[in-house]
Parts: C-alpha cells; structure tokens; sequence
C-alpha cells in the first residue's frame, strides 16, 4: 500500500509468473489431467479412436466406476430375449423423474435367465433426449435389470427416431457391464447370489419346516386315533 | 421495501430539459449471470430506479415434485442451484430424514460433510472468478478460478459419476461408497488450494483497481440485511455473524472447529473478501473431515418408496449460497403435498434496488455479482 500502483505491480508479477511457467512446469504442459487414472486406461494414441460408428474410444469408456450416461438393459449372455432380466415390472417407468421410458407388457409368459415363466418387455424404449442420466431407474429396479451404459458417442442426424433408443438397441450382455464398470458390476453380482442364496436357504428352511410340521401333524392325528381307540375300547369295555 | 429513491425531478440545466433514461439490461446481458433483466431508471449515469424482472428460467420445479415420489426429485434439485448440486441434495434428504426418521451412518456424515465444504469451495471459487470478470478483468481471474474448480469436480465425478448434476445424496446416507484412494486425492486437493489462494490473493486482494471500484459501493446496512432476511456470506458481510453450520449444527458439524469470518462494512469489497476467508475455513473443516472419516456402511436402513404420516418438516442448511430450505408437508401418500423450495439466491436478490440506488449503472453490474445468484434457483 506504499506506492500507487503497487498492488496492480504484484498482481501482474502472478500473470507472468503463471504464464511463463505453463512452459515449464511438467505438470501444466498438458491440459488434461488423467493422474488419478490407471497407467491402463490411458488412451494411448489416436489409433485407439473409434473408427467405426457405435464403436467406442477404447477404455476411455471406464472414466470412473461410477460414470454414468444412458440406461441400458442387461440380459446373461446368448440370446439377448432368452435370458433378459427384465420381467416389464413397469416400476422404472413410473418412478422416472422425466418420464422417458416407454414399456409394454407382453401378453404370454416366457422362461427367463432364472428359468422360472416370467413376463418380458414387449417394447422399451427410451427417449434419451429426454434422459437426464439420475440412475433413479438403476436404483428402484429390484431384478438389476436395468444399469448405467457409459456410451457416449450418441449424435445422429435423425432427430425424433435416433435419439429414441429401442428394445433392441438397449439390450446388453452382463459381460459388457463387467467390462464397463468392473467394480459395481462384480459388487451387483455378488449382491444377487447373496441374495439368491439367501432365498434359497430360506425356502429350504421353509420346505423343512413344512416337513417337520406335517410330521408333527401326522403324529397328533395318530396320537388322537390311538387316544379315540382307546376311549372306544374304554367305552367298549363299559 | 421502502423507497430510498431521491425524487428526480427532471432536470433543467442551462434551460435545456433532460430527461430519464430507461435501459432494459438482460436478459442476455452477459453481466446478468444467465437470463436476468433489469429495468434501469438514469439520469446520466446514476441510478434512480431499478426493477429486477424475472422467471424467464421457470422450470416449475415445485410442482413437479408434488407430482412425483420423494425419491424421483432428488436429481431436480441438482438444477435448482447447479454450482452447489451437492448441498441442495443435502438440504432436501435433511428434510425428507426428518419425515421418516431415519439413521445417517457415521461414514455418510463425514462424506456428507466433506461433499458440503468441496461444494462450497467451487461456488465461491468460481464466484470470485466471475465477480472480477465483472470487474472488466476479463479471462484471467476467471480462468484461473476455474482451473482449481476442475479438480475439485474431478473429485465429484470419480465419487458420483457426473460432474455437476451429481444425484449422490439419499435419504439415509448416499448412494455408494467413494472408490478406493478417493479420499487420498481429496487430500491432495485440499493441501493445494491453499497454495492458490495465496496466489489469488497476491493477484487481486491490494489491487488498486479492484480496491477502487468495490470499497464503498453497494454498501448494504446491517438492519436493512436482517431485515430482508438476507442470508449466508452476503449477511455475514454485513456484519452479523450468524452461520447455519454453527446455529443448527445440521449433519456433524458440531465436531469441527473452524471459524465465522464477517465483515463490517457490507460492501462489494466485504462480500468479496467473506468469500476468500471462507475458503480458507471450508478447507480446515475438509482437513479435520478427512483426518476423523472411518469405514462403515454409507446407506442406513432407508426405504426407497415410502408412504411417510401426516407431518410438516422444514430440512434447512448453510449452502455456499445462504440458507437452503426445503419445506415438505405430507399427507400419507409416497408424494409430497407440498413442496416448497426456500431459495438463497431469490431472498438476497431482493435488496438489489436498495444497493443500486444513487450508484453508477457500471457499479450495478459489480452489485449483482457480489450477490451471487444463479437463475436456476431464482426462478426454480
């Protein structure tokens, strides 16, 4: 505060000091920063651009765990309709904050990945100029049908049916979600077979007591018989 | 509010007659921070009257969400303020936990915390940066905010998945557990800040210009503040020390020690400077955060649909912006009956005609900005 000026003096001296640095500090060379990114899943050269359409830029796809663009719908492997999760529970539909998904119910049962009769999506589309990306359909869904894709290169010339996304289209294998989202995709996983596990335990647990009771049945009815027996020879004897 | 406006007559100077000037600035006045018109009143270049106008970002955000179950308009409220989506979660899941009382996890609060103090570092980062751009430094100031601000989003994307629109917060905790060394670069981040505040600092805090153009103008009083209800850095400025996070102590900020800088004056320069020392505290509290976080669960035991009874709660914060409320009255049904945003940005526009007053037109660019508004939560 000594001289006029001095203060717009110290000012400049930070611009020039920043801006002859970004020549020389290693790490404001480059404008991107990817040091929290694994060595591997740095884009490595042009060449790893796309050079298909539909195609993705090669591992850039997994920025994080947790990125997340449109809904895709999983199925496990082969087929995709033969083993797709999503039995058209239509809970997504009503609990999506924008109101962009569309699904019909199917009229007839179909075996499913479980191999139980199920109902199955007749058409899901989702308009993903209407998506806004919450995840709220992820969450709400209680057969992890329905996951975040990360695919981003979605532009198209075609405004109305383009960006409308169609069963089909959204359909993925369980294998693509690992490769996605390593981590949440083996987490979903194991969350499925503790649960499935727990079912089946309880169902077990449920058969046995069944069995236990209607032993326990079997033997009060006999108990009683051998009881009205005896009252009958009892009053047999009178 | 009361007129404070001298009674302009229309001038008569050497027998000419002069009249008013009305100038409608906005609504895409790059000055008006998104799509904000001011019609302005002058008599050569001071300011008579001045009439903010509007709702031109109306998204009937309210209404929507009476509409929709609990859960479904936890992303809308990511676009109320979308500098600060992290703390609006905040301030809605406090509300919506008071309808179905239910327990916040340990590791949930301290990320919830650390969440707030990121959050509030990139609001007024950026703010900074856009308030000297207003100033006419344009670019550098701007660029250089917004350069610390990316890491920090960075941090938000690796954590959530989306960079502003994060969605990350629920009722009961959050929606996952940060990845592995998460809390390592959020260290990384909060040792480095400082170093460039020191930097901003040495660049615009003894600046002549800046000096000159803020110090004095825009001078809010202390009554006029308190009561408009203005309230966050924009009332401490004004002298009054009153601070949410000490207050409520919502979430765990009782466990923290950090300080409530308030200025005196209430001008431009005072609102500016708030800013700059709150940073400085905002980053205490993420070391002392970040020192006392744990491992454990993230989600406690909440319902994702629920039907909540009868009730009235009001969920409010210290957001970067000012007191962030959210009033939900149910009725028994898995929707709000009402939903009522009580937006900062709304409540401290309204003295912008009492600051503006018997000013330069050029000084009410630098009001607004001081302000800091964002159009998404004025409007809703």
């Amino acid at each position: 505060m000594s001289i006029l000026g001095g203060g717009i003096f110290k000012g400049m001296a930070v611009t020039l000091r920043n801006f002859v640095g970004s020549y020389f500090y290693r790490d404001r060379l480059v404008t991107n920063d990817y040091s929290w990114r694994p060595e591997d899943k740095l884009p490595q050269s042009i060449g790893d651009y796309p050079k298909e359409k539909g195609e993705q830029l090669r591992d850039t796809t997994t920025v994080t765990n947790y990125s997340r663009n449109f809904p895709m719908l999983l199925h496990d492997g082969g087929e995709p309709m033969d083993t797709v999760r999503c039995v058209a529970c239509q809970i997504c539909e009503r609990e999506c904050p924008p109101q962009c998904i569309y699904i019909e119910k199917s009229t007839e049962k179909k075996e499913n990945a479980g191999g139980k009769p199920q109902f199955y999506p007749a058409t899901f589309d989702i308009d993903v100029s209407v998506c806004m990306s919450c995840q709220i359909c992820v969450e709400v869904c209680p057969f992890d049908a329905i996951v975040m894709n990360s695919q981003f290169e979605l532009s198209t010339p075609n405004r109305f049916g383009g960006l409308l996304v169609r069963r089909d289209d959204l359909l993925k294998s369980n294998d693509y979600y690992h490769r996605i989202h390593p981590e949440e995709a083996a987490a979903r996983d194991k969350r499925m077979a503790d649960e499935k596990a727990a079912k089946e335990a309880k169902k077990k647990a449920a058969a046995e007591a069944a069995i236990k009771k209607a032993e326990e049945k079997a033997k009060a009815e006999a108990e009683a018989e051998s009881k009205e027996e005896a009252g009958d020879k009892k009053e047999g004897a009178e | 509010m009361t007129s404070a406006a001298p009674n302009y007559e229309l001038l008569q100077q050497d027998g000419l007659e002069t009249s008013l000037l009305e100038v409608s600035m906005g609504p895409h006045h790059p000055s008006t921070h998104g799509v904000f018109r001011m019609d302005v009143k002058l008599d050569g270049e001071t300011v008579v009257d001045l009439k903010p106008v509007f709702g031109y970002l109306h998204r009937n955000h309210e209404k929507l969400a009476e509409n929709m179950t609990y859960l479904s308009s936890m992303p809308f409220t990511d676009r109320l303020d979308y500098f600060n989506s992290m703390t609006n979660n905040w301030a809605y899941a406090l509300a919506a936990e008071k309808l179905i009382e239910v327990e916040v996890p340990e590791r949930a609060e301290y990320l919830r915390v650390i969440m707030a103090e990121l959050t509030r570092l990139v609001n007024h980062v950026s703010l900074v940066g856009f308030f000297l751009n207003d100033l006419g430094a344009l670019g550098t100031p701007l660029m250089y905010a917004f350069r610390e601000r990316e890491k920090i989003l960075d941090l938000f994307e690796q954590a959530s998945g989306a960079r502003m629109m994060c969605n990350y917060f629920r009722f009961g905790g959050l929606r996952n557990d940060v990845p592995e060394g998460w809390l390592g670069r959020a260290r990384e981040v909060a040792d480095r800040f400082p170093v460039f505040l020191d930097e901003y600092e040495q660049l615009l805090c003894e600046n002549e210009i800046i000096l000159s153009r803020t110090q004095g103008v825009g001078v809010l009083s202390r009554e006029l503040a308190i009561s408009a209800g203005i309230t966050g850095p924009m009332l401490r400025a004004s002298g009054v020390n009153y601070d949410l996070r000490k207050v409520d102590q919502y979430g765990i900020y009782d466990r923290f020690k950090f300080r409530v800088p308030y200025g005196e004056a209430g001008d431009c320069y005072d609102r500016f400077m708030i800013r700059m020392l709150e940073m400085r505290e905002s980053i205490e509290i993420l070391k002392q955060a970040l020192d006392g976080i744990e491992d454990g669960p993230v989600m406690g035991n909440a319902p994702r649909v629920f039907k909540p009874k009868p009730a009235e709660v009001y969920g409010r914060i210290e957001g970067p912006k000012g007191e962030l409320g959210f009033y939900l009255i149910a009725d028994g049904t898995p929707k709000p009956y009402r939903y009522r945003v009580r937006p900062p940005s709304l409540i401290n526009l309204t003295v912008l005609r009492d600051m503006c007053l018997g000013g330069k037109i050029a000084d009410t660019v630098i009001i607004l900005g001081s302000i800091d508004i964002v159009l998404g939560e004025v409007d809703r």
